[in-house]
């Protein structure tokens, strides 16, 4: 059946057979290889995009439940040559590692941050909860989305690599710094 | 030291700078395994066993092959070499140096539930599915051993012809037994560990395909581009047939060290000449890849007065489950770690690993050197309370030094910092938090750890790194190298950018190819910082000078004077561009190019005999933890409010880095602590979802706070010492601490459930007198 919806500011019509989930039609028709299969189940968060503003696990939704709606993923973010404030953070504080559970993550903290369900460290915590990081421990995850709520991130962050200027000094989080106590 | 004093005015070694596949990872652009696609693409999937024991009566293939789309189903008679070897060292006669087998499809006989079977490639996922699901397999059950204990008994069914013991390893140093007879305090205690999983986010897949000159080409998840060796084993080609790409890769832990897909993408694409793909399930993930060992351990341990260690006797078993893989060397780790970082004279160490139906164990995070670390830091917690004297003040009544030997017969050669770290988180950890309400008790725990960093070292392990300047100044370094998620990459472009001046933005890696880059080996051990760190310092320096040579004669300055910057050398007030450097260099034949290679230590082999004793490792990591918990004493719940996370990193290369290591492994190390366990039923799994097997979220994980101590001291680039695994050992013994603490139930079965903590509790008396 066709499915008509906006993709990341693009109206896209899609044939696309009526039992498959949005996150294959988003990955096996769409070509958005930026939204990550990590579970299938609906517990992992991976293959979260926004429906309309909202995050869901595109793996739990049907295809054509996105019909007529605006679709969202991580790859539409970046605008300008610029990455979005939340991707800035979460590049400069570390808080991606393999980076498979990163769009999910980053489209969730997006919402949480919108819907004012960022108010504190742990209300950040309680709106990641459907999003597993098996790499980070989540605290640098935290500390972005933070700085992102409070207005502090950098909205002049190339978005490609080769631009990219590193941090200039020291390592640590403000929030974890490392200490030196040795010789 | 001199390194670190050379370095002190680093640029970038030491800059926690943001890694350049973040900023593609976080836009989504990273074309993982499972991204990549190929023109005529088959679909893949394996047909796996229901039973975990059974002799195979037929695989009816026919109704399969009939299906619209099905190209090929293969069993294993179909396999050039269905028979893959692995060398089991152990240190017994009784063992001995065992060839272990395991099979690429399973051959008259399943061992596991979830075991490979058969092998469809379908035009389509849906005709693969359905061809999986047509396969009619005739089996006869088994009766499965799925207890170690009753593996070794004489009634037990022999899973393998060799029996069921895989490895063995005995060590006795000193009178044990005449040490307990002058002990002040023995304690003793059995403790076990679960089997987990990896869980890492990204599922195993890849991609293959026949390139020109028939060499067969997969593009996998993988730890170990080296696995193109055993591909080509299995397929019957020359091992230079055979070429291994990873992509960045979604997260490993060691699961990705054994082969996943490798040997079926290899299959298709020779046997069909096909280009394939396949992707496995979280399901299939979960139920087949193979666990860390669920490892039972008894402790006996005696003191003097004053809590100095006098004896220990450790008993080990090992759940190696249905395939050898590398139990044996896991084992190793166990038996090399298992008195942790203390002193003592007289030691008795027996580890064995067996053959049960369970999903074959192998590699995870901390590889045998952290099951152990609950059973040492138990005990030093009971001698402590025995005893009456504080649990930091008896460790640092024992911690090892350089110069001691661990009981294997090694000798430690770098500084042993745990003392400072001690202070330092002791420090840090401040005033105890007050419980959150009534019925509520908060506790605090400690512990200490090592863990080795670096292949042992007779398997003679090296690393290859190119590095080489572009024309327009840029540098490209070329090495084998897969990131599976650490940093990997871009530490090593963080080591050529110090050594050479060009900025980070400016160097180009190209990781993970056996065939085009230089192999590095495996991104296991945690020595890839450490082996190809050195690799790529090595080929930055040695190209350094010998372009300062040629730029000594531009400038008119001696070669020492040179220096190297952004935009090209300078010296005695002049400049010359890298364009014109490498053009003078051309002229008098010097390359642009540097192909290095870093050496492991060297060392004696093991010996299959009970006296060898000597070096296992090129050396180790040091670790000291906090947490604060708060129990629940109706619920058995377990909070964790804050932990501290002390190593001595000896040089933080990235800081930020170093800190994502550490808290990523202590998170892991607390969903092992508190929630992780694949639950079998007569070799069942039965934890094959996410829903079921609970990975810690953000809700669970406390903050995770560094602390980065750098002594100068370690084997790596600019004196680094590997962080990958080592934080993962303290986090459960520190968590039983600090629910003893609490409460006063001491725990000695992971995961301590909230129903294992309740249980304790009641049995102790509902924990009145907690707190």
């Amino acid at each position: 059946m066709e499915v008509g919806f906006t993709l990341n500011g693009k109206a896209r019509r899609l044939d696309v057979p009526a039992h498959w989930t949005l996150l294959r039609m988003l990955r096996d028709i769409a070509g958005s290889t930026d939204v990550k299969h990590g579970c299938g189940e609906g517990v992992c968060g991976a293959c979260a995009v926004l429906v309309d503003g909202v995050a869901m696990n595109s793996c739990s939704v049907l295809a054509p439940q996105v019909d007529g709606a605006t679709v969202e993923t991580v790859g539409g973010l970046a605008a300008g040559g610029k990455l979005h404030p939340l991707q800035a953070e979460m590049v400069m504080r570390g808080g991606v590692q393999c980076g498979f559970c990163t769009p999910g993550m980053v489209l969730s903290a997006l919402e949480a941050v919108r819907i004012g369900a960022a108010g504190s460290d742990e209300e950040i915590r309680h709106s990641l909860a459907g999003n597993l990081c098996r790499c980070t421990g989540y605290g640098k995850i935290v500390d972005a989305v933070a700085a992102y709520r409070d207005g502090e991130a950098p909205d002049d962050v190339p978005a490609d690599a080769g631009e990219h200027e590193h941090r200039p000094e020291g390592g640590g989080s403000a929030a974890s710094p490392g200490v030196g106590v040795g010789h | 030291m001199s390194d670190v004093e050379v370095e002190a005015g680093s640029r970038i070694v030491g800059a926690g700078i943001a890694r350049h596949d973040a900023v593609e990872k976080v836009q989504g652009q990273t074309v993982y395994a499972a991204d990549f696609a190929l023109p005529r693409m088959l679909h893949a999937m394996l047909k796996r066993s229901d039973y975990a024991h059974a002799r195979l009566r037929g695989v009816d293939v026919s109704a399969a092959e009939a299906i619209d789309g099905v190209v090929a189903v293969y069993t294993a008679a179909d396999v050039p070499q269905n028979t893959v070897w692995v060398d089991v060292p152990g240190q017994t006669l009784e063992v001995g140096a065992l060839k272990a087998r395991s099979n690429v499809l399973a051959d008259e006989v399943v061992r596991y539930h979830g075991e490979p079977v058969a092998l469809v490639a379908a035009e389509s996922e849906d005709a693969a599915l359905a061809a999986v699901d047509a396969i009619v397999v005739d089996y006869e059950p088994l009766p499965v051993v799925d207890d170690p204990e009753h593996a070794l008994d004489d009634d037990a069914p022999d899973l393998h012809e060799s029996g069921n013991l895989l490895a063995h390893w005995e060590i006795e140093e000193g009178e044990v037994e005449a040490g307990f007879a002058g002990a002040a305090a023995v304690v003793e205690e059995e403790y076990r560990t679960q089997f987990i999983d990896h869980a890492y986010l990204e599922p195993e897949a890849g991609v293959a395909w026949r390139d020109t000159d028939g060499v067969i080409t997969i593009r996998a998840a993988t730890q170990v581009v080296e696995h193109f060796r055993d591909v080509a084993r299995i397929l019957e080609l020359p091992d230079n047939k055979v070429r291994l790409i990873t992509p960045y890769v979604g997260g490993g832990f060691g699961g990705k060290e054994d082969m996943t897909v490798e040997p079926y993408l290899g299959i298709v694409a020779a046997l069909t000449g096909r280009p394939v793909r396949m992707v496995w399930s979280r399901q299939e993930s979960l139920t087949a890849r193979q666990n860390r060992h669920a490892v039972r351990m008894r402790y006996r341990t005696g003191a003097d007065a004053e809590g100095r260690l006098v004896a220990m006797d450790i008993d080990i078993l090992s759940d190696g489950g249905a395939y050898a893989l590398l139990s044996a060397l896991v084992l190793l780790y166990s038996t090399t770690c298992a008195a942790g970082p203390y002193r003592c004279p007289n030691v008795r160490i027996s580890a064995r690993t067996v053959y049960t139906n369970h999903t074959p164990c192998s590699a995870m995070r901390g590889f045998g050197g952290m099951q152990v670390a609950l059973g040492y830091e138990g005990q030093m917690d009971r001698l402590a309370r025995e005893l009456g004297i504080d649990p930091l003040e008896i460790r640092r009544r024992n911690f090892v030094e350089r110069g001691d030997r661990l009981p294997i017969g090694q000798e430690l050669e770098t500084v042993v910092e745990l003392p400072a770290l001690v202070e330092a988180v002791g420090e840090r950890a401040g005033e105890r938090p007050e419980p959150s309400g009534p019925r509520r008790a908060v506790g605090r725990g400690y512990a200490c750890n090592l863990q080795s960093y670096g292949r042992c070292i007779w398997l003679n392990d090296w690393s290859s790194a190119w590095v080489g300047f572009e024309l327009d100044g840029t540098l490209v370094i070329r090495i084998a190298v897969p990131d599976i998620g650490g940093g990997q990459a871009s530490s090593l472009i963080q080591i050529a950018s110090e050594v050479l001046g060009v900025p980070p933005q400016r160097v180009t890696i190209h990781i993970g190819d056996s065939a085009l880059n230089p192999l590095t080996g495996t991104t296991t051990a945690t020595r890839q910082l450490y082996m190809s760190g050195n690799a790529v310092l090595k080929a930055s320096r040695e190209l350094r000078d010998a372009l300062a040579g040629v730029a000594a004669g531009l400038l008119e300055v001696d070669a020492e004077r040179v220096e190297f910057g952004p935009d090209g050398v300078s010296g005695g007030g002049a400049s010359v561009s890298f364009e014109k450097l490498l053009a003078a260099a051309a002229s008098v034949d010097v390359p642009w190019h540097v192909l290095a290679t870093h050496h492991a230590p060297k060392g004696i082999p093991w010996q299959a005999d009970e006296s060898w004793r000597g070096r296992v490792f090129p050396d180790f990591t040091y670790g000291c933890h906090a947490v604060d918990v708060e129990v629940d004493l109706d619920t058995g719940g377990v909070r964790l409010l804050r932990y501290i996370a002390g190593h001595d990193v000896g040089r933080a290369i990235n800081p930020v880095s170093v800190e994502g290591q550490i808290e990523g492994a202590v998170a892991m190390g607390l969903g092992y602590a508190l929630s992780e366990r694949i639950v079998f039923e007569e070799a069942q799994n039965l934890s094959t979802t996410f829903s079921q097997y609970l990975i810690p979220t953000a809700v669970e994980m406390p903050r995770i706070e560094s602390l980065v101590l750098e002594s100068g001291e370690g084997m790596g680039p600019f004196n680094a010492r590997g962080i990958g695994e080592p934080p993962i050992g303290p986090p459960a013994p520190a968590v039983a601490a600090a629910i003893h603490d609490a409460c006063g139930v001491a725990l000695t079965e992971l995961p301590f459930t909230p129903e294992r903590v309740a249980t304790a509790i009641a049995v102790a008396g509902g924990g009145d007198g907690a707190g």
